[in-house]
């Protein structure tokens, strides 16, 4: 099976995974324009390279393997349609389609220098979340630097998350944070700096400012720049 | 937000400094640790309150008798760094290392003293003869957490004392201290940094021989280092072989850390407070059991509720409101008629000139009298109490989301607020605001807020004569033209506007005297600014009326008055005067008519359409003054002229519409 087709595979998966829990045969063949039983037929093979854990009738969920993959595709689809958006000016309606297209065949190399030239962005212009690069980086600065002088990055071995998808009252330390000079600046100035123990304290609805606990200080912080303070995902049962 | 720190007073014609002073000290530290607190204890009420010269930053000085000496104290901005990211922070930097103050007291918050000493270590590099007040150590011990300052002291090589501001415990101790570092100090020893970024530092200061600058060397140094771009513009004009050398040993910082070099150095002092604030805390350990939830917890749980939250922000505002107009109404009344009884308020148009213009100056007094003491004092003593027992940043924090609209955030919501009282201390406070573009935009909308003046047009033309329905509607209309007008001036104006970072403190009892000086502070611009215009405007329109100008002004506007907004003729000379003060026009409506009751003469559309028309026209003439002198008087009558332009244009389009319903 081409590189291609497993990816359009496991992106479809990962959308209709988040959306219903898990993904039915079904559903998949309607998503891509298929027979059911030609969906069974990939999703065997899908499961034997290891990258989705599927029960017939039940439907199938993404491994930690397949969801990687399907991470990244998503980030590239994503910022291949801000490239397309904002840079190339492409008619709104073309936008998504020619971002699958290209997801597929755009390099590593190539991804991080789109998220450097965009200065990376944190939604698609649909508003859908970009996930953060998988570059060992505490922030976009030192990619930046790392760029110009073309020094290899190590890759992060951590999984991080936005700040903002913790629980409430849960712990973790900051691993990286995303934007431009300043808001980094502000927010270490106020005692964010990476590796601090920071916790969540409240959410506010619709997107509204998070309240965290930092260095025994509460702080309310505007949601957007929230979402790009990024922390180590903490594991379960860690509070 | 307690204190005084941004309220917003005072005329910039005001003397603005205290003459005859023996010695300068300043106060300095982070926001919400109570430094306004102490600065009220010390310095009493001889305070003068305004502007940094050049700067919509607030300056807040006052004098402290000690020893026979008189010490002039300044209360600089609360502030968390001294980066370049906001005014506040070049402003004071600025004040400590070249205006060289005789002391500097650093105060800082028990609760958090990893935070406050990232700033004190700031302060320490600017090498002022400086001292440390750690506040609030009465609530940092209910937290179970105790300081040695002694240690402390030791430690950062300054004199440290305990205070409790509120309660006035330990300000002796600190006025002593003060003195005593008055008379002569000790110069601490560096706090150092990590070796890679000390061995840089030594670099540049061997470089900095030549070179002189006006603040400390080693200071000097580490903000080249910092790549701050003030400091590095003053040294590239003595010699740019420095900066570049300091450029290529910030990359190196950078490459060996992988971070901004400023990044960096939040990291390296942060590390430094942290390291001294675990040799002087000791924590007690929390009881057994289950943690009991702290009063902030179990309020927030209601303040910051998804549902019950947004309900008790409408409550409190909503109330805050209703209670300031049914009580201010009942005030109102008896002052004016208890002033009445001095001289007949109502306009005089014949005799001596000078009968008139007294005539005239004594209606605006007692406009102003009946005006500020009935519905804008209690307001702000309201509005005090909230803020300084920590909900307002509640309310800034639910409706943040709302204010991104507008181009602002939560912070914003203050002026807004503020404004419903009168608009020119609210445009003072738009000082809190981060950028310049949100600044402005901030005194725009609160230019659009239906201050006390106009709420009594509305009511007394419209709730009075039509019904209180009409009277809502137009509240509601106003909100949606703040938020419409805030949408378009958002995409247009020029500037950034950046996000929400702000401090949640916890909730405490308002402090009384914090109460007072918040409001006096907020009221006293109403009676530098409001009132002369008040008086003055009153008179000259007095003697304008006198002179007999009233037919031809009448005549020139009827194509706008009676055409097009379908008013009478009579009307268009209580526009002119609601320019001076927005509550005249009723005033004048009742004189030029002979009668109060106004539904005898005007339809329930001409009334509501005045209302309007008188509510969004233009700002008050004290609003458009204030407006100059804090942003410019390009943009003050840019602001006037586009408001006189939508209100005619609303209130004509209001007319043609409402003729069909009502």
């Amino acid at each position: 099976m081409a590189q291609e087709q497993v990816e359009e595979y496991l992106e479809a998966i990962y959308d209709l995974e988040s959306r219903n829990g898990s993904a039915k045969t079904t559903a998949i063949a309607k998503c891509m324009k298929v027979a059911p039983a030609s969906v069974t037929e990939v999703l065997k093979s899908l499961s034997d390279k290891g990258f989705v854990q599927y029960e017939p009738y039940r439907g199938a969920t993404l491994t930690e393997e397949g969801k990687k993959i399907a991470d990244t595709i998503k980030r590239k689809h994503r910022l291949l349609e801000v490239f397309l958006t904002d840079v190339v000016k492409l008619n709104q309606e073309k936008v998504h389609d020619q971002a699958c297209r290209m997801e597929h065949t755009i390099s590593e190399e190539t991804e991080d220098a789109l998220c450097r030239m965009l200065d990376a962005p944190a939604h698609c212009p649909h508003g859908s979340p970009i996930s953060p690069c998988n570059k060992g980086v505490g922030s976009c600065a030192e990619c930046n630097s790392a760029g110009k002088t073309d020094m290899p990055v190590a890759i992060r071995d951590k999984k991080i998350i936005p700040i903002t998808d913790l629980d409430l009252e849960q712990k973790s330390r900051i691993a990286f944070i995303r934007g431009d000079c300043k808001v980094v600046q502000r927010l270490s100035d106020l005692g964010l700096t990476l590796g601090t123990t920071v916790s969540l304290l409240k959410k506010t609805p619709m997107g509204g400012p998070v309240e965290i606990l930092v260095r025994r200080t509460k702080l309310a912080i505007d949601h957007a720049i929230a979402e790009n303070i990024f922390i180590e995902s903490p594991g379960p049962g860690e509070t | 937000m307690s204190g005084c720190k941004e309220c917003k007073s005072c005329p910039a014609t005001r003397e603005s400094t205290l003459k005859n002073a023996d010695y300068t000290i300043a106060l300095a530290g982070n926001a919400n640790v109570g430094k306004s607190v102490i600065f009220n204890q010390l310095t009493g009420v001889d305070q003068i309150i305004g502007n940094w010269p050049g700067k919509t930053v607030e300056r807040a000085e006052g004098l402290l008798l000690h020893a026979g000496k008189r010490i002039r104290v300044i209360d600089l901005p609360g502030i968390y760094s001294f980066s370049t990211y906001s005014m506040e922070e070049l402003v004071s930097r600025d004040f400590i290392a070249l205006e060289h103050p005789d002391a500097v007291i650093n105060v800082i918050d028990a609760s958090a003293l990893e935070r406050n000493l990232f700033f004190s270590i700031q302060l320490l590099e600017l090498a002022p003869p400086m001292m440390i007040a750690v506040n609030q150590i009465d609530l940092a011990e209910k937290k179970g957490i105790t300081i040695d300052t002694g240690k402390l002291s030791t430690l950062l090589g300054v004199p440290v004392v305990p205070t409790v501001a509120i309660r006035g415990k330990g300000i002796p101790a600190l006025t002593n201290a003060i003195t005593g570092l008055m008379q002569g100090h000790t110069v601490p020893p560096v706090l150092r940094y990590g070796k890679e970024i000390e061995e840089r530092i030594g670099k540049i200061i061997s470089l900095l021989g030549m070179v002189t600058t006006r603040y400390p060397v080693r200071w000097t140094a580490i903000k080249l280092l910092e790549r701050d771009p003030v400091i590095t513009q003053i040294v590239r004009e003595q010699d740019p072989g420095i900066v570049e050398t300091a450029g290529v040993l910030a990359g190196e910082i950078e490459s060996i850390h992988g971070e901004p070099v400023c990044v960096v150095m939040s990291a390296e002092r942060y590390q430094v407070a942290d390291r001294i604030a675990a040799e002087v805390i000791s924590l007690r350990a929390p009881g057994e059991g289950p943690q009991k939830k702290s009063l902030t917890d179990k309020l927030d749980a209601v303040a910051l509720h998804p549902v019950l939250g947004y309900l008790a922000v409408i409550a409190v505002i909503g109330g805050l409101l209703v209670w300031t107009f049914l009580v201010g109404a009942l005030v109102s009344a008896f002052l004016s008629g208890f002033l009445s009884q001095f001289e007949q308020y109502r306009p005089v148009i014949s005799g001596p000139l000078m009968d008139i213009l007294l005539n005239g100056a004594f209606t605006g007094f007692v406009a102003g009298i009946t005006l500020v003491v009935p519905y804008v004092l209690p307001f702000y003593l309201l509005l005090a109490v909230m803020e300084d027992s920590g909900y307002l940043t509640r309310i800034s924090v639910m409706l943040d989301r709302g204010m991104h609209k507008l181009g602002l955030h939560g912070k914003a919501i203050i002026p807004l607020i503020l404004g419903y009282g009168c608009n020119v201390p609210a445009i003072y406070s738009c000082r809190i605001m981060e950028t310049p573009k949100q600044k402005t935009l901030a005194a725009f909308l609160v230019t659009l807020v239906p201050c006390t003046a106009r709420t009594v047009v509305i009511l007394g033309l419209v709730a009075a004569f039509v019904n209180i329905w009409w009277a809502l509607a137009l509240y509601a209309f106003d909100i949606l033209l703040i938020i419409v007008a805030g949408r378009i001036a958002f995409k247009t104006m020029p500037g950034e506007s950046v996000g929400l970072i702000m401090e949640m403190p916890d909730y405490h009892v308002p402090s009384l005297s914090v109460v007072l000086k918040q409001t006096w502070a907020r009221t006293k611009s109403l009676i530098w600014i409001v009132f002369p215009a008040y008086i003055i405007g009153s008179a000259i329109i007095q003697a304008f009326y006198a002179a007999g100008l009233l037919t031809p002004v009448n005549d020139l506007l009827a194509p706008v008055t009676v055409l097009w907004l379908g008013l009478p003729a009579l009307v268009g000379i209580t526009l002119i005067f609601g320019i001076v003060r927005k509550e005249m026009t009723i005033l004048t409506l009742a004189v030029l008519f002979h009668t109060t009751n106004f539904a005898a003469i005007m339809s329930p559309v001409q009334l509501v359409v005045l209302a309007l028309v008188s509510m969004l026209y233009i700002p008050c003439i004290s609003v458009i003054l204030v407006l100059g002198s804090e942003f410019g008087w390009k943009k003050a009558l840019a602001i006037s002229a586009s408001e006189i332009v939508m209100a005619i244009a609303v209130g004509g389009i209001a007319f043609r519409l409402l003729s069909l319903v009502m």
